[in-house]
């Protein structure tokens, strides 16, 4: 299967001194979903940083390992080329740009397309897939609800046709019902236009129940690295990250201590 | 019409015209500050090289108006991306102090520059219109007055046309509100920045040469300069809306002022009205009229 | 030489002599400035003397903007405020100036309280443009209010007399001014050692924090502003009983940008760089100046031109220090005294 995206050993450090990831590697097969799961602090979104390029405006390098895009070396590039090339990084929090209309948004999106039938194009097709940001095309951003500056945010990711999308949290804040009709976008955009997804989330039931392919990331390295099918029969993610334990069973300490049970390969 | 209002008339309209060229100063300003966050006390001297460069491709090199007039707006590009690159672009991320300090220092060095090339006695523009006044509704209006009011607002709204329609505009736009968002949609924000402190020198110039043209250049075209932050926080330090509106207030506020508070004050009142009206602005209203609330967050 | 410092206690921390031998350098420098009258021209004690001046004004300037980090482009003024206070209670009122110099101290800082009222609500850049805005309006009220300041005209100023001993020449007035430069120094120095001045750099530091641990931060930005704007009256004073002649000319925007610089180009928050930063620049233009009349012979035009280079050399120099050495000449200072410190060792 070909591989779209290659992270090679990257480690990454913040403002010289602070080392988030220690050596972390990743493959996107093209065309699927890809997810990486871990608890808050593990370094999923440093890791989409660094593919994406916006390492250097909070102070972050790449100081080992490379990082390749359809063959290409991409970590020491700059963001607004990275976007260029087809990578598009969706980030966590529906980082809308409040004090424009969600037209003029979806536009922004588009700034890497020089053509204008084609931004024309692609308009028609993001309402087509959001049909509430239809009615809602001349709002303020910032007053639309959270769900809706969710599908705003996926909608400018597509105007820029990307050839990879990096969503960071896509489900944060939302209700469930909204949840859902996200990760079957998400699908629907896997699918229909065969876009590759490397999906970071905390959700791990939905992300795993998209995904092909999933990484488990703890302190800065992959601790995990599986098929979804295979994941989610294993012991450690049922337990931490599934909610599947063994009802009614006394535990002992050592067992909450999961480094303690079982040899890890990397730690 | 009876004589005290049309006193009152005539120094509205005079504000008027005078407010014209503040806003597109203060509109330059603005520009800096909400793609750049920095506080450009260098603007007057914008304002001074713009009318200088025109009227040295005029009398110096007996360069047609039209001509001199678009040469000038190159030059002033050129000048606001050298001066971005070189002096602003390394100072991303330092104190506030500095970059403050560093404006000063560039408004200095851009003076003294100035003054070695062109000297400091009062420059003249060749006349060009006519010194009779023209009539309207019994006031009476300078022909200079009038195209400059009418080219300024004209100025301004291609200005604004830009910032809101143009894909450089949203770019802009977007940079001013997150520069991180921009840099994940593939804005380059360098260029962005360039691009700022371009058309804000380019703008400064338009108003120089305007005023170059009323009142002649010398040093006090740069005291403008200073003269925009009373419009600037009238109208809120990032917002379009609000410089286009606080210029022309202070224009008008400045001739009020002047036309009926000099004699109690003995004179000089004009320059100083803007100041005790920024002053009393910061203390009811900081953030302005239009300008947004700042939370700080720990 | 020690190769390293090692304290134990709170006490020794906070010394300000960090050791004996700075004392003893301390002390030889202080013979040296002593006994400076008696080998050279007026012309270098005038120097000195308006060294001295400065370094009063711009510790005010550092402690408000280096160690509170409320930035000031007003000085000027409040320096203003403070020579005509002086000049006025000396002429009008006949007071002594030995009365006169507090009183304008206190009316500079009375007055610097004032604008530091807007404080309370705004702060960094609008702060900044609130004493830009103090600055002109200042100086309108001195320049229009006639019947107290005689205007653009200007007053002329008494030399200050004690016991019938009067201070007209350099010389001695050297000795006068060094004293209120030194006396200057120690207190801005210890002051930092006190309460007050680290409830100072708590505010430079994160205000919000400041108050939430309970530094009075209203009490304190105003209180930045009084100390301040006293040592700016007190140079004021000081100043016009030197030159005997003020006028609003001398007491622009640009004094306010000079002083600015002084503590720029020394270092924020370091007392001993704003010495070194007056020190350097007040004398560039006399360097300037005397370059001039040496290239006059060969660059004729170089005198009227001279306003413009010094202005030029004035601006590049704060422009190359921001960028290349923000930390101003006391972290230069610094820099060399620990490579001399530690010579021929490298790591500390």
């Amino acid at each position: 299967m070909a591989l779209i995206l290659s992270v090679n050993n990257i480690q990454v450090v913040y403002k010289d001194v602070i080392l988030v990831l220690k050596g972390m590697s990743l493959d996107v097969e093209e065309g699927k979903i890809i997810t990486i799961l871990g608890n808050n602090g593990a370094g999923k979104t440093t890791t989409l940083k660094a593919i994406s390029g916006i390492l250097k405006s909070e102070d972050g390098e790449v100081t080992d390992g490379s990082i390749e895009f359809c063959g290409e070396r991409i970590d020491k590039k700059y963001s607004e080329e990275i976007v260029r090339m087809g990578i598009f990084q969706v980030m966590e929090g529906r980082r809308v740009v409040e004090d424009m209309t969600v037209h003029e948004n979806l536009l922004a999106g588009a700034h890497t397309q020089r053509d204008r039938k084609k931004r024309e194009e692609d308009l028609e097709k993001v309402y087509d897939y959001f049909p509430r940001l239809v009615e809602r095309r001349k709002v303020m951003a910032g007053y639309i609800s959270g769900g809706e500056q969710q599908m705003l945010v996926l909608g400018r990711a597509l105007m820029s046709r990307p050839k990879l999308l990096l969503l960071d949290e896509p489900s944060m804040g939302l209700s469930p019902l909204m949840v859902a009709e996200i990760f079957r976008i998400i699908q629907r955009i896997n699918s229909e236009h065969g876009v590759s997804i490397l999906l970071v989330e905390q959700n791990a039931r939905l992300a795993l129940s998209v995904a092909f392919h999933g990484y488990v990331m703890e302190n800065g390295r992959i601790v995990l690295d599986d098929t979804v099918e295979k994941l989610m029969e294993n012991k450690d993610v049922k337990e931490f990250y599934l909610g599947l334990s063994e009802v009614g069973k006394a535990k002992s300490y050592r067992d909450v201590k999961h480094y303690k049970r079982r040899k890890r390969w990397l730690t | 019409m009876p004589e005290n209002i049309a006193f009152l008339a005539q120094l509205v309209l005079t504000g008027i015209v005078l407010g014209s060229v503040y806003s597109l100063v203060a509109l330059g300003f603005v520009l800096i500050y909400k793609s750049t966050s920095i506080l450009n006390f260098a603007q007057g001297e914008l304002l001074m090289f713009g009318a200088y460069v025109c009227l040295t491709f005029i009398v110096g090199f007996q360069v047609p108006y039209i001509w001199a007039f678009l040469l000038t707006l190159a030059f002033s590009f050129i000048l606001g991306v050298m001066v971005e690159r070189v002096m602003l672009r390394p100072m991303i991320g330092k104190p506030i102090i500095s970059i403050i300090m560093l404006t000063i220092a560039l408004s200095v060095v851009l003076r003294s520059l100035m003054q070695i090339f062109w000297g400091t006695e009062t420059k003249v523009f060749p006349p060009t219109f006519s010194d009779v006044p023209i009539r309207f509704l019994g006031l009476f209006i300078a022909e200079i007055h009038l195209f400059s009011l009418i080219f300024a607002v004209a100025c301004v709204i291609l200005f604004v046309r830009f910032f809101k329609f143009s894909s450089a505009g949203l770019a802009m736009r977007v940079t001013a509100f997150d520069q991180q968002i921009a840099q994940t949609l593939g804005i380059n924000i360098k260029r962005i920045f360039a691009l700022s402190w371009a058309i804000s020198a380019i703008v400064s110039s338009i108003g120089g040469i305007i005023l170059g043209n009323i009142n002649g250049i010398n040093n006090s075209l740069a005291a403008m300069g200073l003269k925009v932050f009373p419009c600037i926080i009238l109208g809120g330090l990032d917002s379009v809306v609000g410089a286009i509106v606080g210029g022309f207030f202070i224009g008008v506020l400045e001739n009020l002022a002047g036309g009926y508070l000099d004699p109690v004050f003995g004179g000089g009142v004009k320059d100083v009205a803007p100041f005790v009206f920024l002053v009393i602005m910061l203390m009811i209203k900081p953030y302005g009229l239009f300008g947004k609330v700042h939370i700080e967050r720990l | 030489m020690p190769c390293g410092l090692f304290h134990t206690a709170y006490q020794t921390d906070e010394r300000i002599y960090k050791s004996i031998w700075v004392k003893a350098w301390l002390v030889a420098f202080g013979l040296f400035l002593l006994l400076l009258p008696l080998f050279v021209r007026d012309y270098v004690l005038y120097i000195s003397n308006m060294i001295y001046i400065f370094v009063v004004g711009a510790i005010g300037l550092n402690i408000l903007t280096g160690f509170t980090g409320q930035i000031s482009i007003g000085h000027g003024a409040f320096m203003a405020v403070g020579a005509y206070a002086s000049a006025i209670l000396t002429t009008k009122l006949g007071l002594p100036f030995w009365i006169s110099l507090p009183c304008a101290g206190f009316f500079a800082a009375f007055t610097g309280m004032i604008f530091g009222i807007p404080s309370l609500r705004i702060k960094g850049l609008y702060l900044a443009i609130a004493t830009l805005a103090a600055q002109f309006i200042i100086e309108y009220t001195i320049i229009h209010w006639e019947r107290l300041t005689n205007g653009i005209t200007g007053m002329s100023v008494p030399s200050p007399s004690l016991f019938g001993f009067v201070f007209d020449t350099d010389k001695k007035f050297y000795y006068l001014l060094l004293g209120f430069a030194a006396l200057a120094v120690i207190t801005g120095r210890n002051l930092f050692r006190t309460r007050v001045g680290r409830a100072f750099i708590a505010i430079r530091d994160r205000d919000i924090s400041a108050e939430l641990i309970g530094v009075d931060i209203f009490k304190y930005k105003l209180l930045a502003f009084g100390i301040s704007s006293f040592y700016a009256g007190v140079a004021g004073s000081l100043w016009g009983h030197y030159t005997n002649v003020i006028t609003p000319e001398h007491f622009t925007i640009v004094l306010s940008i000079d002083y600015l610089a002084m503590i720029i180009v020394g270092g924020l928050g370091s007392i001993l760089g704003t010495v070194l930063g007056v020190i350097f620049m007040i004398l560039i233009p006399e360097f300037l100046t005397t370059v001039a009349v040496l290239l006059k012979s060969t660059f004729g035009e170089i005198t009227t031109l001279i306003s413009a280079i010094k202005g030029l050399v004035f601006g590049l120099t704060i422009v190359l220090f921001l960028l290349f050495e923000p930390d101003g000449l006391s972290e230069i200072w610094r820099r060399t005294r620990d490579y001399w410190n530690l010579w021929p060792f490298s790591y500390r």
